[in-house]
């Protein structure tokens, strides 16, 4: 059992506060993905996880045993390294059996775990080479490896994707999310990347400046972002906000339309709208096309409502030009409302 | 823009190339001759028999006759010169390194209080004329009965390398990332097996070469071992007291005693010297 | 994971050695260079400032390093940028033009030695070419100037490579887009060389200048080797107080001099070749 708590954790550098007491409780076998900008405390959450960094404050327990005082050695975790840290002076059978023969197991144990991690990571013919004669891909592959050997009750893993190009990223995302479901072991894995957050995740944590904003499901993350952050962090291209205005009871002025909106709370709000769920209909917010970008699948257009830009995805059959007056149409049950003092979902 | 003249006859850009060209390679041997001509002619009278080195004119060529060699390996204090310079290099490769490196390791990794004082003290240690630490120190060793002692002598060889062994490991260090020691923390080590088995099999070139070059150091070093050893004289320390009366040929075969060691030593590190120079200067 | 303790740990034989081996006797020479049997004084300074010799002494070695330092910054800046242009042989010449760092100054004294000795190199090319007819004694008390120039020879020969060195690493560091760029903009190879290198090589310059300066004040094997007792210098002129003297005090003095100018040198190096704050690559 390696579920993980994590209690009131603050951490800070001199000055600067990295963290500011975290709550966060991972069930066993949960794929919890820790998302948000560089800066905002992720690694070092997860580096705290790890026992590579102590806490200023608070608690960490990893299967029922509090273990924010204990090395790393003794957290029964794993980790992968965004630089991959694999050992340069030793062949890539010794770089995955590095941990396995710290343990003391016998070689003929050894050389099963190897063997099978290795061929579930497509790295079996490389086994003789040194980390010299490899590429990122391949390194990555050695380092995720190194990890499965363990056996651990915890893989932590740092960015491993982001300095592959693209579509070895899409090939690897694929292969890890395969390989750590069966592998059955709870996984915490930080990004910046959110389409990298949404395939894999079981739940997201969205975090900024220190603090977690939101921690959900991709798809409620997606939905019902609890903050304006969310909003705009997540999803490419990012929510459409429009200050809005009460004219009256349930009723809102959004840029010269007048929609359904809170009865109670603040008389000023964002209105806020992803681009996706937009359609041509009339009766809709009056949009000027500006920039239009036919992208294949689908047509990107950057308008101008109320002065202020707003894009919207559209079906690329579709024949917008620039200058085109729109009327673009929310759907109302994606329709978010913001409190543009707290910036918390209304 | 200047407009071309009509009479203006563009020169082919080979022809511009070819005199450049043959300039630069003419100032390289020039430079390289510069450097290896003198060593040559000191190899020339250590090859020469005793009478060929007093002779005149001299040929360029040497004699081959090991009469020289003989006879400077022979002199009296010779043996145990050589003996001395080898024991004093050896004790100052050891200590400067058993004393510098884990410096350079906590310069490299840690970040604490008192961080850019230690640095300043290092440098600062360049800054003084070292060797001149030899005259109180004389003093003091003989108070402690290390005077005229090879290991007296190693300590004061020691302080000169010292300032080097800490830049040096510590830019050594500094070159391997911290997280392979973090894997190995990871992966079930302490602080001493990730050391052991991650960064010590790295670093073991670097380490060797900046201690073949603290060897060089004290195996070079003149005014200290002058000032420190009287019986127990070293190479350096021989050769100096005795260039007043000594022979010529016994100066010429002492000259290639130091120098033969240091260009072996220099051609086995040679890799790193520059990295060493460089990085240890900045 | 990282115990408080232990940078301290590491960094404590280093600093204890230096405060024992270093610190303690600078002191020591500094008190000594103010003492005398009725306690501070500056009489040993008066002796030292007084004597015959110091003027000469004094003279000597800043003229000497006057003359070295910039000849060796000259040569060595031809020589990195040889090394930095070169494609073909780079390692060999590279490990050519470094030898002379291993060799230690009383081996350079006794190879130009070899060549400027009464029947050494020189003269028999001298003689072989019909220039002379009779050896000349170059290193005789008589001719002190042409002691100076084999020691300046000697000197430049050997010490050359350190400057080098700093200066190749200097150069490897500016990208070559710089040159392009500038090239692009109608610089020609001096100009970029003036504009591009020797700016951007300021820092290594710094370090190359105030480490060759200092050494070139405590210059004495050579001059011993070569001249023998007719050219003082500063740290010759110490080591025979200290003995042939036996006057520790007025030596101690003669070494806070060369401490003195060593500091002076660096201060005026650090001040006129600062790079200002944000200038750097």
């Amino acid at each position: 059992m390696a579920e993980i708590v994590i209690k009131n954790v603050a951490k800070n550098f001199g000055q600067f506060t990295a963290l500011h007491s975290i709550d966060l409780a991972i069930a066993d076998q949960e794929f919890m993905v820790l998302l948000g900008a560089s800066g905002c405390g992720k690694t070092t959450l997860l580096r705290i996880i790890a026992g590579l960094e102590t806490p200023s404050q608070g608690e960490v327990w990893i299967g029922g045993r509090r273990v924010d005082r204990l090395p790393p050695r003794e957290r029964g975790i794993a980790m992968v390294f965004q630089n991959y840290a694999v050992f340069p002076h030793l062949t890539v059978f010794e770089n995955i059996a590095f941990g396995l023969r710290m343990k003391k197991l016998p070689q003929p144990e050894i050389d099963q775990r190897v063997t099978r991690t290795a061929e579930l990571m497509h790295i079996e013919q490389l086994l003789k080479r040194y980390s010299g004669q490899l590429s990122g891909g391949q390194r990555q592959r050695v380092a995720v490896a190194r990890a499965l050997a363990m056996e651990p009750d915890v893989i932590l893993m740092d960015e491993p994707l982001s300095n592959l190009d693209a579509l070895l990223r899409l090939e690897m995302r694929a292969e890890l999310k395969g390989v750590l479901a069966a592998s059955k072991t709870t996984t915490i894995y930080v990004t910046h990347d959110q389409v990298e957050a949404m395939s894999l995740a079981d739940r997201i944590s969205v975090m900024n400046g220190g603090k977690i904003v939101q921690a959900a499901t991709p798809v409620e993350v997606y939905r019902n972002p609890a903050a304006r952050f969310v909003g705009s962090f997540i999803g490419n291209p990012p929510m459409n906000f429009i200050p809005a205005t009460r004219v009256g009871e349930g009723k809102w002025q959004v840029a010269g339309l007048t929609m359904d909106g809170p009865k109670a709370g603040p008389d000023r709000l964002e209105f806020a709208i992803r681009p996706e769920d937009l359609t041509i209909t009339p009766g809709g917010l009056k949009a000027t096309a500006r920039v239009v970008e036919p992208l294949g699948a689908h047509t990107l257009v950057t308008c101008e409502v109320g002065g202020a830009p707003f894009r919207a995805v559209l079906e690329s059959d579709l024949s917008v030009a620039p200058g085109d007056d729109l009327s673009l149409l929310p759907k109302s049950d994606r329709v978010r409302w913001f409190d543009p003092e707290t910036t918390m979902a209304v | 823009m200047s407009v071309a003249v009509a009479t203006d006859v563009p020169r082919p850009v080979a022809e511009i190339n070819a005199a450049g060209k043959f300039l630069f390679v003419a100032g390289t041997v020039m430079l390289c001759a510069w450097v290896l001509v003198p060593i040559y002619l000191l190899v020339v009278n250590t090859l020469s028999s005793p009478q060929d080195v007093s002779a005149f004119p001299k040929t360029g060529i040497p004699s081959f006759d090991f009469g020289s060699l003989q006879f400077f390996l022979n002199f009296a204090g010779v043996a145990r010169a050589l003996w001395n310079s080898v024991l004093v290099a050896v004790l100052t490769m050891v200590l400067s390194i058993g004393i510098g490196a884990p410096a350079g390791y906590a310069l490299s990794r840690f970040d604490f209080p008192g961080k850019a004082t230690f640095r300043m003290l290092v440098l600062m240690t360049r800054a003084f004329p070292l060797p001149l630490l030899a005259l109180p120190l004389a003093v003091m060793f003989i108070r402690v009965g290390l005077d005229d002692t090879a290991v007296g002598l190693a300590l004061v060889h020691t302080t000169l390398a010292i300032p080097f062994a800490v830049l040096i490991t510590f830019s050594i260090f500094a070159g391997i990332p911290i997280e392979l020691e973090e894997a190995a923390w990871t992966l079930g080590c302490n602080r001493l097996q990730a050391f052991q088995k991650v960064v010590l099999p790295l670093v073991l070139p670097g380490i060797t070469a900046s201690a073949i070059f603290a060897f060089t150091i004290s195996w070079n070093e003149v005014f200290a071992a002058a000032v420190l050893t009287v019986e127990n004289r070293t190479l350096t320390a021989f050769l100096l007291q005795s260039l007043s009366v000594s022979p010529m040929h016994l100066k010429f075969a002492g000259g290639a005693a130091l120098v033969l060691p240091a260009l072996l030593f220099i051609f086995a590190v040679r890799k790193y010297l520059f990295a060493m120079w460089g990085i240890a200067n900045r | 994971m990282p115990q408080r303790a232990l940078p301290y740990l590491l960094l404590l034989p280093a600093t204890l050695f230096l405060l024992v081996f270093f610190v303690y006797p600078f002191v020591q020479i500094a008190i000594l260079a103010f003492s005398g049997p009725e306690g501070f004084t500056l009489k040993p300074f008066l002796t030292m400032a007084t004597h015959w010799k110091f003027q000469t002494t004094l003279w000597n070695t800043l003229l000497l390093t006057a003359i070295i330092v910039p000849i060796q910054l000259v040569m060595a800046l031809s020589m990195a940028s040889i090394v930095a242009k070169l494609k073909t042989g780079r390692n060999t010449i590279l490990y050519i033009f470094t030898i002379p760092l291993g060799l230690s100054d009383l081996a350079a004294g006794i190879i130009w030695l070899a060549i400027f000795e009464q029947s050494g190199f020189l003269n028999s090319v001298l003689v072989g070419l019909g220039l002379t007819e009779r050896p000349i004694l170059f290193l005789g008390y008589q001719n002190l100037w042409m002691i100076f120039v084999a020691v300046i020879l000697a000197e430049v020969w050997r010490a050359t490579a350190i400057v080098m060195v700093i200066l190749v690493s200097g150069l490897g560091l500016i990208p070559r887009e710089y040159y392009e760029a500038a090239e692009v903009f109608g610089a020609g190879p001096w100009k970029r060389f003036t504009k591009v290198t020797l700016p951007m090589l300021r820092p290594s310059l710094q370090t190359a200048l105030i480490l060759r300066t200092i050494a070139a004040f405590e210059v004495f094997a050579v001059v011993v080797a070569l001249g023998g007792t007719t050219l003082p210098v500063l740290m010759g002129e110490t080591f025979n107080w200290q003995f042939a003297l036996s006057d520790r005090n007025v030596a101690a003095a003669y070494a806070l001099v060369i401490l003195a100018i060593s500091i002076a040198s660096t201060l005026v190096f650090l001040r006129v070749l600062r790079t200002p704050k944000g200038a750097t690559i």
